[in-house]
């Protein structure tokens, strides 16, 4: 086990080069740089622009230098725990995402909370009740989520909110609570706030969520220990949950790799939307303005936190399913 | 312990009796003729059978075929060219069409309607006139049109009265028809799909291919590979790509890039499925065989491993397709898809992007319609395929 891990560690190291080095080029393709992006914009506007300062700012943050040597600067800058400067918002990458990061998590992880919910009763309907009305109704109602897009639900709660209620339901809080300290009335508001980004968001995982658990357990389901445990005479719900169950959950384990990034980012199409403080739009919108390093240093985050999704996905697989043989991995 | 076994004794001859007369196992375990054109049938004719019993697939299948048939000839069945703009009727809201005018039939017809902008609050206003009756007529002479861009033609399915109106599902800011945009549109999302996942079908065969069936370290990178494409989110990764494309591509070039960029980030959970599949099988003795009389890994790999789970590759491919159609809307949402004059639903959608529309012009959010009822048939026919893939289980 401990080879295991220490492979496994090994391994994590170029992949998450291969990762800094993609990111890296993904930030650099697009034409032009933050600071073109810029003076275009001011220009737009009608002010003049000091061109000189332009220039001595472009050289004081390296662009005047080959990508390839930013490149390196900006990774072992990140190996340092220095993430980079922020051009659109003139602060240290790390000021910039550090307040929406906490909202993001608390609006994910209701998400999640919300998604498994709803999925799991119905998945082990539909699995044990395959092919009838229940199963294709639940499964069309799930599909549903899947096949409307998430923006436009969006618009029409929030139009319907402000038909119904009243109440603008865009952002994750009252407008007079920003910026303000943690207090009991703030965080009623932004559990308000919750609800409908948490369903809108949450209606297009379910469907996924649904169908995974339906076939995993179908798949159990078929196997000889259940018909022994029900041939000897073993309560049929107990036949369901304590085995078939808990075999199909499998599957749920390796998908941490990929639900650790999703808290962070958040759905950005909705988050756009309804205006949520979360890190999805400001990713967006720091690719679209070009800041390089806001950009760049957050999907570096994003993706090293899956690549370390999968690590503890794949270790808590073999902890939990004796059936899983890690060694055998890497010998073939 | 003594044997008490009906056999001699060792070194006596054994008494032998065999019957010359022929015999016939199939006289004994009689099969059904049911029975025997299962058993006789080929893999496909199974997996048709298995197929049938989802009810809602099949369904899903021929609503797909017709609405795939319907792009062939989607100027003909629209009423109006998508381009042609009809300043009277701006916003005009959908219109319904009636059969009985004062108790009598008359056949499909719509009411005139008036136009009168509201001065007070700047709305266009609509009122319908019960004394004008304007028919539809069919198979008709209405807007020009190129076929495909090709052939001019001007005939239609069904067009409105001479000089009368036919918007059945409204129209838009510039007073173009919603119902043959969404016929137009169609053509343009269903195929973005279709092409997206053959890139990534064709890229998921050949690498995940190559790494399942060669193994040891060109498996390992591919497997990094993966796992770094998988590691970054989606949208970010679209937008970098979709920017890349230069502002001066015709749209059709960009159609073309955004199928591209759909398919190149798809591949990867294909290619892991044929991957995992290819090491189990290639350890079957009829690859040995073909190894050992010489076949070349190309030829193993695409005549002898991939047929084998073709099916199930089809089946994954068909629920890939609706995240393609989602990624176009979702692209074309942010800026950054296909953009106007080319035509698709997500093109569409656009319009109906602020608050306004919904409270005001709800119509302009009906392209939604088709994209749902696309995803949901995708859906049910891809878990229809996923069930009859295994015909034997």
């Amino acid at each position: 086990m401990l080879r295991y891990i220490a492979w496994r560690i090994t391994v994590m190291v170029p992949t998450l080069l291969m990762i800094s080095a993609l990111v890296f080029a993904i930030i650099e393709l697009p034409p032009g740089d933050y600071f073109e992006s810029y003076v275009a914009e001011l220009q737009a506007q009608g002010e003049n622009v000091d061109l000189k300062a332009i220039e001595a700012l472009k050289v004081q943050y390296g662009f005047d230098k080959p990508p390839v040597e930013r490149y390196f600067h900006w990774v072992w800058g990140m190996l340092q725990g220095d993430f980079g400067y922020s051009f659109e918002y003139e602060l240290p990458v790390t000021d910039v995402v550090g307040d929406r990061l906490w909202l993001t998590m608390l609006v994910s992880f209701v998400t999640i909370i919300f998604t498994w919910l709803i999925a799991f009763p119905i998945g082990i309907y539909s699995a044990t009740h395959q092919y009838s009305w229940g199963d294709y109704g639940l499964t069309f109602v799930g599909l549903l989520g899947l096949a409307t897009p998430n923006f436009l639900l969006a618009l029409v709660f929030l139009y319907l909110a402000n038909l119904w209620f009243g109440t603008s339901i865009g952002h994750l809080m009252d407008a007079q609570y920003f910026n303000q300290p943690m207090s009991w009335a703030k965080a009623k508001s932004i559990l308000e706030h919750l609800i409908i980004p948490v369903i809108i968001i949450g209606t297009a995982g379910t469907a996924g969520m649904i169908r995974r658990i339906r076939a995993n357990l179908l798949d159990e389901l078929q196997k000889q220990y259940v018909i022994t445990a029900r041939a000897k005479g073993l309560h049929p719900f107990k036949a369901l949950m304590k085995y078939p169950l808990r075999m199909s959950m499998n599957f749920f384990i390796s998908d941490i790799g990929s639900i650790l990034p999703a808290i962070i980012s958040g759905a950005e199409i909705t988050a756009i939307v309804l205006s949520l403080e979360t890190t999805g739009p400001l990713l967006i919108r720091a690719l679209q303005a070009q800041d390089m390093y806001l950009a760049g240093s957050f999907l570096m985050f994003l993706a090293g936190l899956s690549v370390i999704g999968v690590l503890i996905s794949d270790f808590a697989l073999a902890l939990l399913d004796p059936r899983i043989r890690l060694q055998g991995a890497h010998t073939k | 312990m003594k044997m008490t076994s009906p056999l001699p004794p060792p070194g006596k001859e054994m008494g032998h009796y065999v019957s010359e007369a022929p015999f016939d196992v199939m006289s004994i375990e009689k099969i059904s003729p049911e029975q025997e054109k299962i058993y006789l049938a080929p893999q496909w004719k199974l997996m048709w059978w298995k197929f049938r019993q989802h009810r809602i697939a099949v369904w899903c299948g021929v609503f797909l075929a017709i609405l795939y048939a319907t792009i062939f000839i989607s100027e003909f069945l629209a009423p109006y060219n998508i381009q042609t703009r009809n300043v009277d009727n701006i916003y005009s809201p959908p219109q319904r069409v009636h059969l009985f005018h004062e108790g009598e039939f008359v056949g499909p017809f719509v009411y005139r309607q008036n136009y009168k902008l509201n001065m007070e609050t700047l709305k266009r206003e609509y009122t319908k006139d019960t004394s004008k009756v304007d028919k539809i007529r069919f198979f008709c002479t209405g807007d020009k049109y190129h076929w495909w861009g090709l052939v001019e033609m001007e005939t239609h399915l069904f067009c409105p009265a001479h000089d009368g109106e036919l918007f059945l599902l409204g129209t838009d800011r510039l007073g173009r028809d919603m119902f043959s945009r969404i016929m137009g549109g169609a053509r343009i999302s269903l195929t973005i799909g279709l092409l997206g996942v053959m890139v990534s079908f064709v890229l998921g065969i050949v690498i995940g291919g190559v790494a399942g069936y060669y193994g040891g370290w060109v498996d390992m990178v591919v497997q990094r590979i993966i796992e770094v494409l998988q590691s970054l989110p989606s949208i970010p990764l679209w937008l970098a790509l979709a920017a890349i494309m230069p502002v001066t591509w015709s749209p059709l070039v960009v159609y073309f890039g955004i199928t591209v960029i759909l398919g190149l980030l798809d591949w990867t959970g294909l290619a892991r499925a044929v991957r995992s599949k290819l090491f189990s099988l290639r350890e079957e003795d009829y690859v040995m065989a073909a190894q050992l009389m010489g076949a070349k890994p190309s030829r193993i790999i695409s005549l002898h491993l991939v047929p084998g789970f073709m099916s199930h590759l089809i089946a994954t491919a068909t629920i890939a397709i609706p995240t393609m159609i989602l990624g176009e809307t979702a692209l074309s949402f942010l800026g950054l898809g296909l953009r106007p004059p080319i035509t698709s639903w997500g093109v569409l959608l656009i319009e109906a992007q602020n608050i306004n529309v919904v409270a005001l012009y709800p119509w302009l959010m009906l392209p939604v319609v088709p994209v749902v009822l696309v995803i949901l048939a995708f859906n049910f026919l891809g878990d229809g395929l996923r069930d009859a893939a295994d015909p034997y289980k």
